[in-house]
C-alpha cells in the first residue's frame, strides 16, 4: 500500500494520547489529515480537523481515501468495520494484540467490499517527501529521504534500521510499506512487492522478512519474475524454534517458517539475501549500478 | 496459550462432543482406583505438548496393578521440558477406525480452516505429505461460520463409512467450540469411530489465541501457563517479552524485528546472545526495569543497547536506560547504537549523563560487544 501526499486521511481514535501525538506529526510532515473519529467527541475539533461520531459520518461530511486506526485491541473490529462500511478504499490498522478471530472478520469484510488493509500490528507506511500514515519517523532525515528504493517490512523497528542504512549509503526511498508482525494480516509481503514492482518511482526493492509463516516464500515466487532488483534481509536466524519472538507471527513450528526455508526460496528466485542489515546500503548501490 | 488434553476435552464435552469416560489423577494409587472403576484403560501423561506417545508417556493397561505401575513410571517423567504431574485415566472402547479433524487459523486464506481426514491417529503433517488425497481442507468465512450444509459437503468428501449427518454434526460442534474458545487450533486426533458408528474424541489439542485471553478469563484459568525461568517470569510480570538464551551478550532493543536482528548480528560476529528482550510498542517506557532484567542474568559479560525508534521514542528509552545505570551501576561494558525518533535528544543525554557517544552503526556496536565479551576490550 502506497499512500500519496494528495490523498485524504481519516484518523480513528484521533483524540487519544498516541492518536494526537502522531496526528500532529503526520500533519507537520504533509499528510492530508481531513478528520478524526471519536463517538464521544463528535462535533468538536481536534488537531485542527473536525471530529466525527463514525467513519460513515466522516465519509458523508468530507470524504476520505485512507483511514488509520489508533484504537485499543478489543475496539478494532467495530472501528474497522465502520470504516469498511463507510466505503473506505484502504485502512491501516496499527494495533497489536487484536484477537485473531476479530482480524479474520475484518479482513473478510474488507475483501468483500474491495478495501485494502495494511496491518494489523504495523507501524504504517511512508512516502518520503510527501506523507506518512501511522507512527514511522518519516520526519527524520537520517532515515527517510525521497529516492528510488522501495522497502517492505514486517517489522517497524527493523524497517527503520534498513531505511537508515539506505540513507547512510546516499540512497533514498520511493516508499516504505510496513505490513505488520501478526500471523494473519491484510497486505502480505507479496502484495507489497507487487505494489512496489508497479510503482514507477521504485527501481529496486528491499524485502525485510522474519522467521515464521510462509510470506517470504510466497513473495519469492513473485520476485522470480521481476525485472527490478530485489535484496532481502530475514530476521530470526539466531532465534530458538518453538518460541514467539515478540511478534505473534515470528515463530518456527517444525519445518515451517524457518530461516533456511526463506533464505533458500529467496535465493532460488534470484534475490540477494543479506547477512546483516549494514550490507543493504552497499548492495543496493551496486544493484542500482 | 496451550491446554492439556483433559482441559481441551472439557471444552469438547461442553460443545456436545463425546469423549471417553475418564478421571484426572495425580498418584499411582488413584490411577489404580480409577482403573477398577473404568475397566481396561489408557493412562496418559498430561502435558501441554505433543509426542507424548513417542516419549513413553502413554500406557495401555488392562488391570489396576498395571495401571499403578504405569502411573509410577509416567509420573515424574519430563516430556518436552514439562514434568508430568497429572495423568488422565480413560476407559477403552472397541474402535472401528480413526479419523482426524481440526479447526485452525489459516494465514493463507486469512480465516478459519476445517481439516478432516480418513487417516487418523498419525502425524497430520505426514498424512498431508504422503496421502494428500486423504486430507480435506475447507476454508470457512468466519462471519457466517460453518453450517450443516457446508459441514455435510466436507464430510462427504472424506469418504468414510460414518453417516454424513453424524460427521457433519460433529464438525459443526467442533467449529463452534473453536469459535467460542477464541482458539488458534482445536484438533481431535484420533477421532474414533466406534463399532456402533458413534464418534468419540480420543485426544484433543487446544491452543487459545494469546491476544484473546483477556476475553477468555474463565477458560484461560484451565490452561497451562508457559514454563518460564525466574528471569522470564519477572519479565512477564513487568509486561515484557524476555526469553533467556544461553549466550553471554545481553540485549536490549526496541521492536521484535530489531531485537531478533540484534541477536542475528551478534551471532554473525561470532558472539552469543544471552537473551531476547524488546521494549517496542507500548512498553518503550519500561527501559529501566528491562535493563535491570538483562543485567541480572549472571552470564551477561557485555551489553548491547540497540534502539531504532519509530513509535518507540529513543529519548524516552534512553532516559530509562540511564536511570537504570544510575541505580545499578553496572560493571559490564555497554555498547550503544541509537537512531530514529528522538535520537538527537537521546544522544545528548548519553553524552551528558554517561559521557558516552553511541557507535555510528549497529554492526560496530555489536562487534565491539562481542569482542568485549571475549575479554578483548572495555566498553566505550
Amino acid at each position: 500500500m502506497i499512500v500519496r501526499g494528495d490523498e485524504r486521511v481519516l484518523v480513528q481514535g484521533i483524540t487519544g494520547r498516541q492518536g494526537t501525538f502522531w496526528t500532529e506529526r503526520m500533519q507537520a510532515y504533509g499528510t492530508r489529515v481531513v478528520g478524526g473519529v471519536n463517538p464521544r467527541k463528535a462535533g468538536t475539533s481536534h488537531c485542527g480537523v473536525p471530529v466525527h461520531a463514525t467513519a460513515r459520518d466522516a465519509m458523508a461530511a468530507d470524504g476520505f481515501d485512507v483511514s488509520v486506526l489508533f484504537i485499543p485491541p478489543l475496539g478494532v473490529k467495530e472501528a474497522a468495520l465502520d470504516a469498511i462500511e463507510a466505503g473506505a478504499r484502504r485502512i491501516v490498522i496499527l494495533t497489536e494484540h487484536i484477537p485473531v478471530q476479530d482480524v479474520m472478520w475484518v479482513l473478510a469484510a474488507a475483501r468483500e467490499r474491495g478495501c485494502a488493509v495494511l496491518g494489523p500490528n504495523t507501524a504504517g507506511c511512508v512516502t518520503p517527501g510527501e506523507c506518512f500514515v501511522g507512527f514511522m519517523p518519516a520526519f527524520d532525515a537520517e532515515i527517510f529521504r525521497p529516492g528510488n528504493v522501495g522497502v517492505v517490512s514486517r517489522s517497524g523497528s527493523l524497517g527503520t534500521l534498513i531505511c537508515l542504512n539506505l540513507v547512510q549509503a546516499g540512497l533514498g526511498e520511493s516508499a516504505f510499506v510496513g505490513i505488520g508482525g501478526d500471523p494473519v494480516i491484510g497486505t502480505t509481503t507479496r502484495d507489497a512487492l507487487v505494489a512496489l514492482d508497479r510503482d514507477p518511482r521504485t527501481e529496486a526493492v528491499v524485502l525485510v522478512g522474519e522467521i515464521g509463516g510462509a510470506m517470504e516464500e510466497a513473495a519469492a515466487e513473485y520476485a522470480a519474475g521481476m525485472s527490478k532488483p530485489v535484496a532481502a534481509f530475514v530476521a530470526g536466524r539466531a532465534s530458538p524454534p518453538g518460541k514467539k519472538m515478540g511478534h505473534a507471527g515470528a515463530i518456527v513450528m517444525g519445518d515451517r517458517g524457518t530461516y533456511a526455508s526463506k533464505r533458500s526460496a529467496l535465493e532460488a528466485a534470484g534475490v540477494r539475501v543479506l547477512d546483516t542489515p549494514s550490507d543493504v546500503g552497499p548492495v543496493m548501490r551496486e544493484m542500482l549500478g | 496459550m496451550n491446554f492439556e488434553e483433559h482441559a481441551g476435552k472439557a471444552v469438547l464435552a461442553a460443545a456436545g462432543i463425546a469423549v471417553p469416560r475418564g478421571e484426572l489423577v495425580t498418584s499411582p494409587e488413584a490411577a489404580a482406583a480409577a482403573c477398577r472403576r473404568l475397566g481396561p484403560v489408557v493412562v496418559k501423561a498430561q502435558v501441554p505438548t505433543g509426542k507424548r506417545g513417542k516419549a513413553g508417556g502413554i500406557a495401555v493397561v488392562d488391570d489396576a496393578d498395571a495401571a499403578r505401575a504405569a502411573a509410577e513410571r509416567i509420573l515424574g517423567m519430563s516430556i518436552g521440558g514439562h514434568p508430568v504431574e497429572r495423568l488422565l485415566v480413560e476407559g477403552r472402547a472397541a474402535i472401528r477406525h480413526e479419523l482426524y479433524a481440526a479447526v485452525l487459523d489459516d494465514p493463507d486464506s486469512k480465516g478459519p480452516m476445517v481439516m478432516l481426514s480418513s487417516a487418523g491417529g498419525m502425524d497430520i503433517e505426514e498424512v498431508a505429505e504422503r496421502h494428500p488425497q486423504k486430507l480435506v481442507r475447507e476454508a470457512v468465512d468466519v462471519r457466517s461460520g460453518l453450517d450443516e450444509v457446508a459441514a455435510r459437503a466436507i464430510a462427504a468428501r472424506v469418504g468414510s463409512d460414518v453417516a454424513p449427518e453424524s460427521l457433519a454434526d460433529f464438525l459443526v460442534r467442533l467449529y463452534r467450540a473453536w469459535r467460542d474458545a477464541d482458539a488458534e487450533l482445536l484438533e481431535v486426533n484420533p477421532l474414533a469411530v466406534l463399532d456402533d458408528g458413534s464418534l468419540v474424541a480420543l485426544d484433543c489439542k487446544l491452543t487459545v489465541d494469546d491476544s484473546a485471553v483477556v476475553r477468555q478469563a474463565e477458560l484461560a484459568a484451565t490452561g497451562s501457563p508457559e514454563r518460564l525461568s525466574d528471569l522470564e517470569a519477572r519479565g512477564r510480570d513487568l509486561g515484557l517479552k524476555y526469553i533467556e538464551l544461553d549466550g553471554d551478550i545481553g540485549v536490549l532493543a526496541n521492536g521484535a524485528g530489531l531485537t531478533m536482528t540484534t541477536m542475528d548480528v551478534i551471532a554473525h560476529h561470532g558472539g552469543r546472545p544471552a537473551n531476547f528482550l524488546e521494549i517496542g510498542g507500548e512498553s518503550y517506557t519500561k527501559a529501566e526495569p528491562a535493563l535491570a532484567l538483562v543485567l541480572d542474568n549472571p552470564r551477561v559479560r557485555s551489553l548491547v543497547v540497540n534502539f531504532c525508534g519509530a513509535f518507540a521514542r529513543t529519548d524516552v528509552m534512553t532516559a530509562g536506560v540511564l536511570d537504570a545505570f544510575d541505580a545499578l551501576r553496572p560493571t559490564v561494558p555497554a555498547f550503544f547504537s541509537v537512531h530514529g525518533t528522538g535520537s538527537t535528544e537521546a544522544r545528548a543525554m548519553l553524552r551528558e549523563r554517561l559521557g558516552r557517544e553511541p557507535y555510528p552503526t549497529m554492526d560496530e556496536a555489536i562487534a565491539a560487544a562481542v569482542a568485549a565479551a571475549r575479554g578483548a576490550e572495555g566498553g566505550r
